[in-house]
């Protein structure tokens, strides 16, 4: 049986893409399979691990929780968005190789998103605020410490930045 | 874990809505934040033949505050009630008991009229609409609209009065009476998991700052909200000084929980009791807050 096919509009990454997906295809599938972008991980599909979380005009949200239909006309930033404009490590990602924020680095991108939002807002975080703000994800090798330590090192990094740019 | 076959539908306004839910009754299912219904749908635990997508109907993204309290439209997120400052001036209990949901991820989807319908046993707004004696409005192509009264609209886990064909367009939650304070407490094994036990409490003081008088509702210990009166443990008593020993003895005695494998039985119940005299406290003092901000 053939699916029917609907045509979604997105805006990836300052990009616009046109799919066409069937209905029940989650936002996460059509990210890594329709459009080739794999750095959105698939964890638990079913909203508890925080690996596919992705952008969703400016919020975080669990892509596998989303229908891609159903975000029609959206922008959505993945992990292959936080990079710098100049194409290198983003502020966010310096911060975890800076302090071994990973080790298999698969539950990585969904951290590395739900940070660059919360970052916004929260420019300088205590280690308790930090520890809040990734909550909603979970790690099960490197440990939280070095994550937390990521969350206050990008920080200090975007303060950085935006002093330098004064 | 990929969702089943369905056919997709977006109306473009309520009438619309009402109109496919009318044609497609029970086969089919609304699709509002979808934080509980993908899940199901990804597990396979359910698989209607119909989505109706409910996200592009702007009519019902509204959070309105008024002497009564406040409406929440069926498209306004968890996280747009939790921070409006006029919702939350007006039900307070809205912001504390939204905090405890998930996380912010699941909140910036999620719709607080979709917790309500979902009426999980395990949720926060299924006990704070009981608790505030609010009522859902709920839609029907050709039947127009029916309000249900919060004591009525949980039927049992996972099971709301919302029939097949209607929407679930606002949940009403009043302000609580003068004098009215809310608090809400839980316990969950992890930060944003579902609750092990959680309690939301309303305590009304009198212009003394004694109790006048004291309710809870209950979450995780029976198939819908517990209510429990905590009027005979409470009232005459200081705000700061109450016996909430007895409280919690009280709401203890209402509840009915089951041994899980998240907890037993016994330690459910004795949860209810620890957290309903902590909320019943909090609540205390909440309201003696807000009669020295003079908004109670």
């Amino acid at each position: 049986m053939s699916e029917p096919l609907h045509e979604t509009r997105l805006v990836v990454n300052g990009v616009p893409r046109t799919v066409a997906v069937p209905a029940r295809r989650l936002l996460s599938d059509c990210l890594r399979h329709d459009l080739g972008l794999t750095g959105t991980h698939v964890g638990c599909e079913h909203g508890v691990c925080g690996a596919c979380t992705v952008l969703v005009d400016g919020r975080p949200m669990r892509s596998c929780l989303l229908f891609a239909v159903g975000v029609d006309g959206a922008e959505i930033t993945t992990v292959e968005g936080c990079r710098s404009p100049g194409g290198g490590l983003g502020p966010v990602q310096q911060a975890f190789q800076d302090c071994h924020g990973l080790q298999c680095g698969f539950c990585t991108p969904g951290f590395v998103t739900t940070i660059t939002a919360w970052l916004r807002d929260h420019p300088d975080p205590s280690e308790e605020q930090a520890r809040q703000a990734i909550g909603g994800n979970l790690c099960r090798c490197t440990g939280y410490q070095n994550i937390v330590a990521s969350v206050l090192r990008a920080a200090e990094l975007l303060r950085n930045q935006e002093e330098a740019a004064r | 874990m990929k969702p089943p076959v369905f056919t997709y539908h977006r109306p473009g306004s309520v009438a619309e809505a009402l109109d496919l839910l009318a044609q497609v009754g029970s086969e089919g299912k609304v699709l509002a934040g979808g934080q509980s219904l993908v899940p199901l749908l990804n597990m396979r635990l359910a698989a209607p033949r119909h989505l109706v997508d409910v996200n592009w109907l702007a009519e019902l993204d509204e959070v309105s505050s008024g002497e009564d309290g406040v409406r929440v439209g069926a498209l306004a997120r968890h996280a747009r009630v939790e921070h409006d400052r006029p919702a939350n001036q007006a039900v307070p209990l809205l912001g504390q008991a939204i905090g405890d949901i998930a996380h912010t991820t699941v909140r910036n989807r999620g719709t607080v009229v979709g917790s309500l319908v979902h009426a999980d046993p395990a949720a926060e707004l299924p006990a704070a609409l009981v608790l505030l004696g609010g009522s859902m409005e709920l839609a029907s192509a050709g039947d127009g609209t029916r309000r249900v009264a919060a004591a009525d609209f949980f039927l049992g886990p996972l099971e709301s009065a919302v029939r097949p064909g209607e929407l679930a367009t606002a949940a009403l939650f009043p302000r609580p009476p003068a004098g009215g304070g809310t608090a809400w407490v839980e316990v969950a094994r992890r930060h944003g998991d579902y609750a092990v036990c959680g309690a939301g409490a309303l305590v009304v003081l009198d212009q003394d700052l004694q109790i006048a008088s004291a309710r809870a509702a209950l979450i995780s210990v029976g198939p819908v909200p517990t209510p429990a009166d905590l009027t005979d443990a409470l009232a005459g008593q200081p705000h700061d000084a109450a016996d909430w020993a007895a409280a919690g003895r009280l709401a203890a005695a209402a509840t009915d929980p089951d041994d899980d494998i998240h907890a037993t039985a016994a330690y459910r119940r004795h949860l209810a009791g620890v957290l309903t005299a902590r909320a019943a406290r909090a609540a205390a003092a909440n309201a003696a807050d807000r009669f020295a901000q003079g908004a109670a």
